[in-house]
């Protein structure tokens, strides 16, 4: 069956930029899957995509990558040079879809001959825009939700008194329900528009679903009209829960054969009427009492959901769709997991996946903690089980919240249940468990949360087993019991809790009994056909296993990153992958374990077998019990792995590289210090709190303001910058919370200090490979948010001397084999460590890709004792540099405090390279929505000495025309200083013109907003201004430095100034 | 209650009982679909079978109103047939709660009411394995070591017993679609009396010489089609004729091969699912299709005159066959669905279009 297609010799990909909620890694994940197979095809690849962590902007993938905005001059400037014969715009989330329908409107595409490939421009926009969607679905008798498309407030609010109130607001063009929400008055209403309405030209004005089902179905369509469903997935939670925000289960489990096929059907009809080639995903609400249906909407692009299905099923989706856009038929393109099979079918499960989204909404000071239309989880867990229960349980487990199971933990508690599950937060699941313990019933449950019965009662069995379990406490469980909890997901140490027994005593008494579980295979057709599939789970509702474990050579256990979330999301995922394919270099057979489904890692044909399951002491010892390989790499997937070592150790697993002993010296933070102290390098001054008042004592000592650090975290999760002793209390308890087992350190704030990131690799103690970042931001923003310059631009030699003369002592004292990462703090010339981890960093992806020198690469060779090689092109000689900028999704946090501190709160980065430090800057900057010139800033710049210290800059702007606004004081220090300003009055003031207004009326570009304290724990003037920018999605600087830069780069560079370069002519 | 699936092989299958507690004995087949329990369970095709389902959670959604008067009741109803067909019933996890507007008991409570017997607690992937790999075995569900065994159903009379006996009619459309009933299910009749045609539903082994129809159609079955002897010996004659349009399904299409002279042959654990693709002789038309089969035609065998109509994606077997010049055509997979994608349903509308237009429709 050869086809007749004519394949484009050359193909553009957009990727999608930066990760943030809404958009992360799952299009990492569809666009290295498409690039694979467009180069299967011969085909060259230009990839467009500025975030430098991902897989897909490797060396060996596209043939060409561009650190550059996916934004349509940036990506005509590209298509110019390069002149692609195709472009693909469904592989980078809502970012490419919107940057190509601009290129399409701008006659770009036509102008050099582009051909968008896959779905039509024309279909795009009938999906994209609600109005034309709801019309087009009339054609074809489908129906959708009573609404209307306005673009003006007091339109909505007529409107809305036709529908009926409550009403949902809904936006086109976006995605993660970006401004929508659920309006039960005439003001909800008029708040939410008019947020909404300043980021869309249009919303839809629709009647509200109460507690219909939410359900989801993947289609993929070819050129042939032939069309299949991949995947149906059900939400536990009802309408107006996000679907990304949403349990999910795949496949749907509380519908009929009619159903299910009647939702099938309707899925089909639409993409064939819509004309979609490719991939998409379409979203029903169901009456739960009535066989009326809605579809919500139509999104055509590999989406959050494709991904998920795709790793729920087993059935690479992006892959087939990269093809199908190609031209190729359904019929043409083989299963890649049977082999034996085609891609022209639907895949059988025969287990059941939970999908749950992972949140950090604790990490941001004054964030509202309820979910809703729009999404807020920055990451997600996949779980496979035999039963319901038993996936359910491992996900919440794979959350790494603290929870061990959704039973047994008491640290997760509710002050008020009733309002927990009328008006959801993150943690309404553990509340169902809570109420069915309290004895409540599930009529009740029900009427609150409009969750189906199915879902409550099977909730209920696991409270019920918990309660059976606890009547054995302090004694033996039966076999029967032990077996019915282990099938329905409860985890050694869960038990251990309820019967008041450890973990490990659970573990002796199960495995007696023979209580194992199996390795079962995703085969994406229920064992009808034999499979060679790599892709396992572990169950205990099975007696044998689907694979045997007698292959020849030696393998070993790579375990992965986990969930994404603030802190540990992509980058890490790029250190696994590359450190399996170094592994497989080295002729090794790799096992790799993970359990997010928006990475590649956990791709079908990445390493050679695939445990999709928990990343935790339990799981990790009975994968090794029966793959015996030769060790676990603990250092690739950040801190969840880091973290298991001791553990790992312990029971005795061979833990490749570092040893876990040194680990745990750099780890804690009390052992790490008095390493540094028996060294003689130097640190801030410390200690370990034992009492309050001792810190309070060693605070008086030193000096306010004191920082306080739980050991064993990331992302400087319960840390705090305390000012007084107050301050220093509340931070306290806040970090006991966190670490119970870990000691919690005070100590001394340094301010005004540069901080500088050491990365690098070592082999037995001796540094092979390194790379030294300078912060932009002074010391006391989080590296993880701060913008890394590479190679250094503002650091004296003398300070880069001693720190790599800090770093090999540091390497030589904990025995180092493998990356590892430090950071200092320096003023003048004083250098001082911070911390040290044992492990792949955030920024190894960034430095490698810079210094185009693979770290992990070398690191892997570290950690299994071969020798390292390095070509030792001195970083500093690199003739340009790169700059890595974070990207923050505070818009869609609600209420949470948009400003930088000691605790992380970026959710994604990218990284550029120019010939200039500027020219990189502004790039980066450009990447994560900063102007590239403005018109007007609305300057409040803080404490007295930052408003003198930003002078000179405001001078600058001044020169440049530019129009200020300011508060009150800066406004006035202008002025004294000859600078004219509109001075506004201050949001809490209420005269007129406010800040507030100002802002939401569009009349300002730039919002510079640098706090006059640390952390603010009450609603001030500052608070709001910066929030009401974020709401209104204008720009935001709350750094001085950063701002000073910005102002600098702005000053000298001009759009055209930005080059057209790629990776490669660097 | 302890029950354990014995196979013809020796192993063992044990678990907990749920619905009838009887013994039972069967050829056992397992089925890949994800819903449809209900559908399946009364599909008479299943009949003398013990159905291992895959897919690892039922009973979810529990069970529709299920007492039903008659054909035309048939006709409205969600099932596919009065009765139960199959032996057994073995699964992974049984979930005894379920939850549906439209339930009125539990999984439970009809397989008891049935006196069907189920199974749950059982690796069904493990068991599915080996089923695929030794082919379909004989097995028996017992309860205890001591009790009688199930007598095994009478494997040549399968259709006698699932037929009907008497003709009736249903529907007045002016049109008349005989039905040669082997063991249809209620989804066919649904799907040509939706077309506005009426339905004379006879037995299996009617003569329809005497009868004044526009179009039969050999329903589905079970068992083996040799064994419908003289079906076949009836549908050669309306062959020969040539004039009446006639559409095979399932059964019906191995019978339609049988009569036009070809040959059919055991598979080795058949198609049973909602997921199989099929693709139309000489297009790049690929359908998904529901199936439940045992035994599959042999295209080589096909005489002059006739040609293979769709071909199975995964696995290259025969789905379809059809005369080059006369209105008759066949199909191995099930276009009224029920369980399962209603892709297909066109080929009725094709169907319907070639009554009364002697020998059209191509
Ligand atoms: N009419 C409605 N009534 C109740 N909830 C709705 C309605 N429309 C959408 N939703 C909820 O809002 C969520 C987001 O809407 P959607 O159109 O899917 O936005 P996005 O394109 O950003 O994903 C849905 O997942 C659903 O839970
Ligand atoms: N003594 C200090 N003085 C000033 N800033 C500090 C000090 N210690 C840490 N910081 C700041 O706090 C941030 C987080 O601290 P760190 O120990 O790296 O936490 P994590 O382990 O979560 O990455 C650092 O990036 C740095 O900016
Ligand atoms: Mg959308
Ligand atoms: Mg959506």
């Amino acid at each position: 069956m050869k086809s007749t297609i004519t394949k484009p010799k050359s193909v553009l990909i957009l990727g999608s930029g930066a990760l943030k909620i809404g958009e992360a890694g799952e299009f990492d994940y569809s666009g290295s899957q498409a690039i694979k197979a467009l180069k299967e095809e011969g085909i060259h690849v230009i990839l467009v995509n500025p975030n430098i962590a991902t897989i897909q902007t490797s060396e060996h993938l596209a043939d060409r990558v561009y650190f550059l905005p996916v934004e349509k001059d940036f990506v005509a400037g590209v298509i110019e040079r390069e002149r692609p014969e195709g472009v693909l715009l469904g592989f980078g989330g809502q970012t490419a879809l919107n940057c190509g329908l601009q290129l399409e409107a701008d006659g770009v595409f036509e102008r050099y001959g582009v051909r968008v490939l896959g779905t039509p421009v024309a279909a795009i926009r009938l999906t994209e825009d609600r109005q034309l969607f709801a019309d087009s679905l009339a054609e074809i008798g489908v129906q959708v939700p009573r609404s209307r498309a306005v673009g003006a407030v007091e339109e909505a609010l007529v409107i809305a008194e036709e529908i009926g109130y409550p009403i949902m607001i809904r936006s086109g063009f976006s995605l993660g329900g970006l401004g929508s929400g659920i309006c039960p008055t005439k003001k909800s209403l008029r708040d939410t528009a008019v947020k909404a309405l300043a980021l869309a030209d249009h919303i839809l004005v629709e009647e509200y679903l109460h507690g219909w089902k939410e359900l989801e179905y993947e289609v993929m369509r070819d050129g042939q009209d032939n069309c299949v469903t991949i995947c149906n997935m059900e939400n536990l939670d009802p309408l107006g829960i996000h679907t990304g925000e949403s349990i999910v289960v795949a496949p749907s489990q509380t519908l009929s054969n009619e159903e299910y096929h009647r939702l099938r059907e309707i899925s089909i009809r639409v993409i064939r009427h819509l004309g979609i080639v490719g991939e998409c995903n379409i979203q029903f609400a169901l009456d739960p009492e009535s066989d009326e249906c809605r579809v919500i909407e139509v999104n055509a692009r590999l989406s959050r959901s494709s991904a998920l299905a795709s790793k729920a099923t087993g059935y690479p989706l992006a892959a087939v769709a990269a093809r199908l856009a190609l031209g190729f038929s359904l019929t043409e393109i083989p299963n890649a997991v049977t082999r034996v099979t085609m891609a022209c079918f639907e895949p059988a499960l025969d287990y059941v996946v939970v999908k749950i989204p992972r949140w950090d909404l604790r990490k941001f000071r004054r964030a509202v903690k309820t979910i809703g239309t729009g999404m807020k989880s920055v990451g997600e867990v996949m779980a496979i089980g035999r039963t319901f229960p038993e996936a359910l349980q491992k996900a919440l487990r794979m959350l790494e919240i603290g929870a061990r199971g959704l039973i047994g933990d008491q640290q997760i508690s509710f002050d008020d249940l009733e309002e927990e599950l009328r008006h959801p937060t993150d943690e309404r699941i553990f509340a169902l468990a809570r109420a069915m313990d309290a004895g409540w019933t599930l009529e009740k449950i029900h009427d609150l949360t409009r969750i189906d019965f199915w879902f409550l009662h099977q909730i209920e069995e696991v409270v019920r087993i918990a309660a059976t379990l606890r009547q054995f406490a302090g004694g033996d469980l039966p076999g029967g019991v032990l077996r019915e909890a282990k099938q329905a997901g409860f985890a050694d140490e869960q038990i251990g809790l309820l019967i008041e027994r450890s973990e490990d005593a659970v573990r002796r008494m199960r495995r007696s009994r023979g209580i194992v579980p199996c390795v079962k295979q995703i085969d994406t057709l229920a064992a009808e056909y034999p499979a060679a599939t790599n892709y396992l789970y572990l169950t205990y509702q099975g007696r044998e296993d689907d694979v045997t474990f007698d292959q020849k050579g030696e393998s070993v256990l790579v375990l992965g990153s986990g969930a994404y979330r603030i802190g540990s999301s992509v980058e890490f995922d790029w250190c696994c992958v590359n450190a399996v394919r170094t592994l497989k270099k080295l002729g090794y057979r790799t096992l790799m374990a993970n359990y997010n489904p928006e990475t590649v890692s956990t791709d079908y044909d990445e390493c050679d077998r695939l445990y999709f399951d928990e990343l935790n002491l339990e799981t990790v010892l009975e994968i090794c019990a029966k793959e015996r390989p030769k060790g676990v790499v603990v250092s690739m997937g950040g801190q969840v792995p880091n973290i298991l070592a001791p553990q790992l150790a312990a029971a005795g697993l061979p833990i490749l590289g570092t040893s876990s002993a040194s680990i745990d010296r750099a780890e804690d933070r009390h052992k790490f210090s008095s390493l540094l102290d028996s060294l003689g390098i130097d640190q801030p001054e410390w200690t370990e709190v034992a009492s309050i008042e001792e810190a309070a004592a060693f605070a008086e000592k030193v000096g306010y303001p004191v920082l306080v650090r739980p050991s064993y975290v990331l992302s400087g999760s319960a840390m705090g910058v305390a000012v007084n002793g107050e301050q220093l209390a509340r931070f306290l308890a806040r970090a006991e919370d966190v670490s119970l087992e870990h000691p919690v350190v005070v100590s001394k704030f340094i301010m005004g200090a540069k901080e500088i990131e050491m990365d690098a690799v070592a082999a037995n103690g001796e540094v092979e490979m390194y790379a030294i970042s300078e912060h932009v931001e002074n010391a006391g923003v989080h590296s993880g948010d701060a913008t890394l310059v590479l190679p250094p631009q503002r650091t004296y030699l003398e300070t880069t001397r001693r720190i790599k003369r800090i770093t090999r002592e540091i390497a030589r004292a904990l025995e180092v084999s493998g990356p590892f990462n430090i950071q200092f703090i320096a003023r003048e010339n004083a250098v001082k460590v911070i911390e040290c981890n044992l492990r792949a960093s955030r920024s190894f992806p960034f430095v490698s890709k810079v210094c185009k020198e693979n770290f992990i690469e070398a690191a892997t060779k570290a950690v299994m004792g071969e020798k390292v090689e390095w070509r030792r092109r001195s970083f500093f000689e690199l003739d340009y540099v790169g700059v890595k900028a974070p990207q923050f999704s505070f818009t869609r946090l609600h209420g949470a405090d948009p400003v930088l501190g000691v605790e992380m709160a970026s959710t994604g980065e990218v990284g550029c390279l120019g010939d200039t430090f500027s020219e990189a800057f502004l790039k980066a900057m450009h990447s994560v929505g900063y102007p590239l010139s403005i018109g007007s800033v609305l300057l409040s710049t803080g404490p007295i000495e930052s408003k003198a210290d930003f002078l000179e800059y405001a001078r600058i702007l001044a020169s440049m025309g530019i129009r200020f606004y300011a508060t009150r004081g800066t406004g006035e220090f202008l002025a004294r200083n000859g600078l004219e300003t509109t001075i506004l009055h201050w949001p809490l003031e209420k005269g007129e013109p406010n800040v507030m207004s100002t802002i939401a009326d569009g009349n300002v570009d730039l919002v510079i907003n640098i706090p006059k304290n640390f952390q603010e724990e009450e609603v001030t003037n500052d608070y709001l201004v910066r929030r009401q920018a974020v709401d209104f999605g204008v720009p935001l600087v709350t750094n001085l430095q950063l701002a000073k830069r910005l102002v600098e780069a702005l000053q000298g560079m001009k759009r055209e100034d930005l080059l057209i370069k790629s990776w490669e002519e660097y | 209650m302890r029950a354990t699936l014995l196979l013809e092989d020796g192993s063992e299958w044990a678990g907990e009982l749920f619905g009838g507690c009887f013994p039972a004995s069967g050829e056992v087949v397992f089925n890949t679909g994800m819903v449809g329990y209900p559908e399946s369970l009364t599909d008479p095709s299943y009949s003398g079978q013990i159905l291992v389902l895959t897919y690892p959670l039922v009973g979810n959604y529990g069970v529709p109103q299920s007492r039903i008067n008659g054909t035309a009741d048939l006709a409205r109803s969600p099932f596919e047939s009065e009765r139960i067909h199959a032996r057994a019933l073995v699964v992974a996890e049984y979930s005894r709660h379920y939850s549906h507007w439209r339930a009125a008991e539990s999984l439970h409570a009809w397989l008891d009411r049935e006196g069907i017997p189920g199974i749950t607690g059982v690796d069904t992937r493990a068991l599915t394995k080996r089923l695929r790999h030794r082919g379909t075995m004989k097995g028996r569900v017992i309860l205890s070591d001591r009790e009688s065994p199930a007598p095994e159903p009478e494997y040549d009379a399968l259709v006698q017993l699932v037929s009907v006996t008497e003709p009736t009619i249903i529907g007045s459309g002016r049109q008349r679609v005989a039905l040669i009933d082997c063991g249809a299910k209620a989804g066919i009749i649904r799907s040509l009396l939706q077309r506005g045609v009426s339905v004379l539903r006879v037995p299996w082994d009617y003569d329809l010489s005497s009868e004044r129809v526009d179009g039969v159609v050999i329903s589905n079955g079970p068992g083996d089609p040799k064994l419908c002897g003289p079906t076949v010996e009836n549908v050669r004659k309306l062959i020969e004729d040539g004039s009446i349009p006639l559409f095979g399904i399932c059964l019906g299409n191995q019978i339609m091969a049988l009569a036009a002279g070809a040959d059919t042959y055991k598979l080795k654990f058949g198609h049973r699912g909602q997921n199989q693709p099929c693709m139309r002789v000489g297009s790049r038309r690929c359908h998904i299709t529901s199936q439940n089969h045992g035994y599959a035609v042999d295209d080589r065998s096909l005489p002059e005159g006739w040609q293979p109509w769709f071909f199975n994606a995964n696995d290259g077997t025969n789905e379809g066959i059809r005369h080059r010049d006369k209105p008759l055509r066949s199909v191995q997979f099930h276009p009224e669905a029920r369980p399962g994608p209603v892709d297909t349903d066109f080929l009725f509308d094709e169907f319907v279009a070639m009554l009364g237009s002697k020998g059209g429709g191509k």
